[in-house]
């Protein structure tokens, strides 16, 4: 990747923690952590990947995105704001009463949100759905659905799964955010799910391993998901719980937790400074 | 009232007014009866801290199991634990509990009627900020579908407590709601919880409000705030089935008229219960009050309950005007 692209890209993932930190921070709830490790993946997807148009949210050749793990909303609102979907300002609305900007992301309300989700397991089915329509109508849309490593606990996931590849969805792609944790604790202590990588080339997916902040590498992935035919992809991504905000970064309490003003405080300046940083 | 622990005073700062979410009461008695009964077990579905089962697992960590994010096996586990003699708790939010795993409690616990208790929390449109997704009205409705099954909607912290060494008690499945907000406790120490039993907390001849869970209060007050004017009769009617006919008919012959009040769609839930009974046997006219038919949405609370009307002006505004 060009790095003068690379900078930009992570100057605007720095901007969408930040939209993160804000909401989450105004709303006096809501799930920072998850957001926050999900931050380069989703400022890459919609800066640079994705087919979408915030002029024309609704276009029927759009590329389509699905939030499966549906409580890390903040850091979609965030990038969807960045993006030009809905003004930047209206993050601090997050969960209020009147607010679109709901807990969990809700289609028809908030432009740019493809599917309703935040009971886990149930947005990567819909994803399958929409790259069936993709595919019968032989469109030429791309599926994007991104699973925590908890959720893909849950056995509706590897219907999931076994589904996609039966019908040879390769215009889907589904991310796994690896970063070990769920709300009990740790993953490989709670109910493992490794190895992820062989479970899912089991069940008939090509599978890319990486690490979910480096932007070469999210590139790469992306670009080989996209030549893969007659199978659905897998990006398997290592990636830090809260990334960004030191205080938040692998702790499984920020999982679902708003800082308080002095919290936010410090994570906005750690933000500003790492933007500075890559401003100068 | 319930005696406090230091650390309760000490967080609350003030005894007198102290409140309690009843997923908290969840949890301690569930630590609090283990030694009793040695078959309890308990299982969670990653979110022990929340259900408040983490208080059960830190006394007890070989006794707590957690299915990690899969609720649907969990249920199926539970099955597998009652058939073999043990007295699985299971507990997840009600969306969760009841929802994800209606199929499989239906099959698999109720048709086999296994000794399975669901303990399930964050229960109606109280949640909160989480939205519609997590704000479970519809829990109630599903189990008093499943044949044999036991649903019972405490409404404080003594009455959660009796009702889950009630559910150890009886044999068969039980459905356990349990809230998230913080609410007041009213029942008196000596309250002696019966399931199946509702109880009459104030006498009254004008109308009778009977409601379920943490809207108890708010019926009480309703009452009081228009004693003089109004005569409401209150019942609490923990148990929503086996529902209590029995006050219930009582209740329609001599105030012929009901509201029912419970955080919970008016589809299927304590209001429905309620008018099978007086429809067949002693018609009245029964108002429900609860969750419209329609989805909750994020805001503290406290504030969707104002908002739904599910609150003593809520409940004072509807009998004014009648
Ligand atoms: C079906 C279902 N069960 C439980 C929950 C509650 N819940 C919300 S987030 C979460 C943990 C998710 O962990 P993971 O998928 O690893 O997400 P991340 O670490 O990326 O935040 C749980 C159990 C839910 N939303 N849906
Ligand atoms: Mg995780």
């Amino acid at each position: 990747m060009d790095t003068a692209v690379k900078k930009q890209l992570k100057a605007m993932a720095c901007r969408v923690r930040m939209g993160v930190v804000e909401g989450v921070y105004n709303a006096k709830s809501g799930h920072p952590g998850g957001s926050l490790g999900l931050a380069d993946t989703l400022t890459y997807l919609y800066m640079m990947r994705m087919n979408v148009d915030p002029e024309n949210p609704g276009n029927p050749e759009r590329d389509r995105f699905v939030l499966s793990k549906g409580h890390n909303a903040p850091v979609l609102y965030s990038v969807l704001a960045y993006s030009g979907f809905f003004p930047v300002d209206e993050l601090k609305t997050l969960r209020k009463i009147g607010s679109r900007l709901q807990g969990h992301p809700v289609m028809g309300t908030v432009p740019g949100v493809d599917m309703s989700t935040g009971s886990l397991g149930q947005g990567f089915s819909a994803a399958c759905g929409m790259a069936l329509a993709g595919k019968t109508d032989r469109a030429g849309y791309r599926v994007y659905a991104v699973l925590g490593d908890g959720e893909i606990q849950e056995g509706q996931v590897w219907e999931a799964a076994m589904f996609a590849s039966h019908y040879g969805l390769d215009n889907l792609t589904a991310i796994v955010d690896n970063n070990n944790l769920q709300i009990d604790g740790k993953v490989s202590d709670i109910m493992s799910v490794y190895p992820i990588d062989e479970k899912f080339r089991a069940f008939g997916w090509h599978t890319v391993c990486i690490d979910g902040h480096d932007f070469d590498r999210i590139e790469q992935a992306f670009e080989d998901a996209e030549k893969t035919s007659g199978k659905p992809t897998v990006i398997i991504q290592k990636t830090v719980k809260g990334k960004g905000v030191s205080f938040m970064e692998n702790a499984a309490n920020w999982h679902g937790m708003a800082p308080n003003q002095e919290q936010y405080e410090m994570a906005m300046s750690e933000l500003a400074e790492c933007l500075k940083q890559l401003e100068d | 009232m319930a005696e406090l622990s230091e650390k309760e005073l000490r967080q609350d700062g003030n005894a007198v007014n102290k409140k309690k979410a009843t997923r908290d009461s969840y949890g301690e008695a569930l630590r609090d009866l283990a030694d009793r009964y040695p078959d309890l077990v308990v299982l969670d579905a990653d979110v022990a801290e929340a259900t408040k089962t983490a208080i059960f697992r830190k006394a007890y960590p070989d006794r707590h199991f957690d299915c990690g994010i899969q609720e649907a096996n969990m249920m199926g586990v539970a099955a597998g634990l009652a058939a073999a003699g043990k007295i699985p708790f299971v507990s997840s939010f009600a969306m969760f509990a009841a929802g994800r795993a209606y199929e499989i409690i239906r099959n698999s616990v109720g048709y086999p009627h296994l000794n399975v208790k669901i303990g399930a929390t964050h229960a109606g449109i109280s949640v909160g900020e989480d939205g519609a997704t997590h704000q479970c009205c519809e829990d109630i409705a599903l189990m008093r579908t499943v044949p044999g099954m036991t649903v019972i909607v405490p409404s404080d912290d003594i009455e959660a407590k009796a009702a889950v060494e009630a559910a150890i008690l009886h044999k068969g499945p039980v459905y356990l709601r349990f809230g998230r907000l913080p609410v007041s406790i009213f029942n008196d120490s000596s309250y002696k919880f019966e399931i199946g039993k509702g109880v009459l907390l104030r006498d009254g001849t004008d109308i009778t409000v009977i409601a379920c869970g943490i809207l108890v209060p708010q019926a009480m007050a309703a009452a009081e705030e228009l004693s003089g004017k109004v005569s409401v009769r209150v019942i609490n009617m923990p148990t929503v089935k086996p529902v209590d006919e029995e006050i219930i008919l009582k209740a329609a012959r001599e105030t012929g008229e009901i509201i029912t009040l419970e955080e919970h769609s008016v589809i299927g839930g304590l209001g429905d219960a309620v008018a099978a009974v007086t429809s067949e046997k002693c018609p009245v006219r029964v108002k429900k009050l609860g969750v419209n038919d329609v989805f909750g949405h994020s805001g503290p609370g406290d504030v969707l309950l104002k908002e739904f009307d599910l609150t003593k002006e809520g409940i004072v505004k509807l009998i004014v005007n009648r």
